[in-house]
């Protein structure tokens, strides 16, 4: 089974934000919340990196991990996805995550959270794949037609890739020993506890 | 025709140039340029280590989406899921047992003169209201908070999935919204009795000899004995703490940030289930572990040997303005 990861090559990102505006499309997300982002560090200085960052799906996720309802679960291809029936918007994976990924809907009085909403690796949620209501909560669910992440699909520079952790890993090593250098895998120490040797 | 020959000789000019610098270097055309653009670009590892966390700027108008990686969280989930479950189950289960081998050994305070039939007003209307509305919410807040550290492994294999979480959400909105006359009812305690919570050298001595509840001898007290001094601070510090770190839970990113709020939330979890179980002797003694005690908070009115024995200074200053009402007024003779 292949094990889901994505992988964001600082060195050909060029900030052109084209993966948050396409995932904000497929899945339909609401005004105010972001699935993907990008980060500009260093920003106007030499050496400036752009990242972009989602959900990492990682390896033993304290999202799931602090959930006080569990209503996290982790797919055979290491998606890690949650139920908006039995989340209860306490907001506790948000201070777990590394990552910033949770968002919630504003729905009531003062800060109180809406059911959380995060990326699910164009992957859906409980529901039977690609049904109705599963895309109302969730988002479309590409995976299951067999297709990768759409923020990673259509990324001009390639920088974003998504598929099998070792595959990508390969395909990001390839570049790194051909054009003679790379920052690293941004993020997958503290996801996956593992980072890219070249 | 001039114009198209002077263009050829142009690129021959250009080509033998190229070939040249072929021919001088001939590394650089065909290795990756030697310049290294990672040689001065920004670092995961460096700025991780440095920092902790990586942050930059964001085009998105949520500029607090500009945190990149923070890797605290993990700290924070040990912090939930281990540390604080352990702190948790000491505290409230260890004072349980405490009380309960203090029950078995020493029994129920009893008023040594036995009643005297004729009581005292000890709290007043708006003290006893004032007083069951922090109570009440004190419960429901407590077991609320309780749910969200303890229900996952306790009560959800029980009940399922659905139902603890439709139990969960009403707990959550609870806890919110109670937590309003519960802050309330703590300013309102501040007001009303913090002129007889002053600590005094009657309180040393109170407590150096076990405030009678140890031994068999009644220290002399005023209004409020060490003990419930004691409860009274631990209330209002206890419940400023609460309040404080609750409400920048409830308003996230109001004056604060992630690591603000996994503070906070430390704090919230640690300083409640201290809370709760020092509220634990408090109700004992409220209630099983002390004869008489109850009616101050239940009618209000307490009987005059009870008070003689654990309030004496307080009697002989309240003899003065205060009616001592026959309790045979009330209640018929038996």
């Amino acid at each position: 089974m292949a094990r889901m990861k994505f992988l964001c090559d600082a060195d050909r990102c060029i900030e052109c934000n084209a993966c948050v505006t396409a995932c904000k499309n497929e899945h339909e997300v609401p005004w105010g919340i972001n699935r993907r982002r990008v980060v500009t560090i260093n920003d106007g200085k030499p050496g400036e990196r752009s990242v972009s960052m989602a959900c990492m799906h990682c390896t033993d996720a304290p999202c799931q991990a602090v959930c006080p309802v569990n209503c996290f679960y982790t797919t055979a291809d290491g998606v890690v996805l949650h139920s908006k029936d039995l989340c209860i918007g306490c907001g506790y994976c948000f201070y777990a995550c590394p990552f910033g990924a949770p968002q919630y809907p504003r729905v009531g009085n003062f800060g109180s959270r809406g059911k959380m909403d995060k990326c699910t690796y164009c992957a859906g949620g409980p529901e039977a794949d690609g049904t109705a209501a599963e895309y109302e909560k969730y988002g479309a669910n590409r995976l299951a037609a067999g297709k990768l992440p759409l923020c990673a699909e259509m990324c001009s520079t390639k920088s974003l890739l998504a598929g099998d952790g070792e595959i990508i890993a390969q395909i990001y090593k390839e570049r790194v020993m051909k054009r003679g250098y790379g920052s690293g895998a941004w993020g997958w120490q503290t996801a996956y506890r593992e980072t890219i040797a070249v | 025709m001039t114009k198209f020959l002077s263009r050829v000789s142009g690129m021959a000019a250009a080509l033998a140039l190229l070939f040249m610098l072929a021919a001088v270097s001939p590394s650089i055309a065909q290795q990756p340029t030697p310049v290294n653009p990672t040689a001065s670009s920004v670092k995961e590892q460096q700025l991780l280590q440095e920092l902790n966390r990586v942050e930059g700027r964001i085009s998105i108008p949520d500029t607090k989406e500009g945190v990149l990686i923070q890797p605290a969280g993990r700290g924070w989930r040990f912090f939930h899921e281990v540390v604080l479950r352990w702190i948790g189950a000491i505290a409230l289960i260890g004072m349980l047992a405490l009380l309960a081998i203090f029950y078995l050994v020493r029994g129920a305070v009893k008023i040594a003169g036995g009643r005297s039939g004729r009581t005292i007003l000890r709290f007043d209307v708006l003290e006893r209201a004032v007083h069951w509305m922090t109570a009440v919410s004190f419960i429901i807040l407590a077991l609320s908070g309780l749910n969200i550290t303890f229900g996952k492994p306790l009560i959800l294999p029980l009940v399922g999935p659905e139902a603890f979480t439709s139990l969960s959400i009403a707990f959550k909105y609870a806890h919110n919204y109670l937590s309003f006359p519960f802050t309330l009812g703590v300013i309102f305690m501040l007001f009303l009795w913090l002129k007889d919570n002053i600590p005094n050298e009657l309180d040393v001595k109170w407590l150096k000899q076990g405030g009678g509840i140890v031994g068999d001898k009644h220290p002399p007290a005023r209004r409020f004995n060490a003990g419930q001094k004691g409860v009274f601070w631990i209330v209002v510090l206890g419940g400023s703490i609460m309040a404080i770190s609750g409400y920048i839970l409830m308003f996230p990113f109001y004056g604060t940030n992630i690591a603000g709020m996994q503070w906070a939330q430390i704090f919230h979890g640690v300083v409640a289930v201290l809370f709760i179980a020092a509220i634990f002797a408090h109700i004992y003694i409220g209630t099983l572990g002390m004869e008489g005690a109850f009616e101050a908070m239940g009618s209000g009115e307490v009987d005059v040997n009870w008070a003689k024995e654990h309030h004496k200074l307080w009697v002989e200053e309240m003899g003065g303005k205060s009616t001592l009402t026959p309790k045979s007024r009330m209640t018929p003779a038996e």
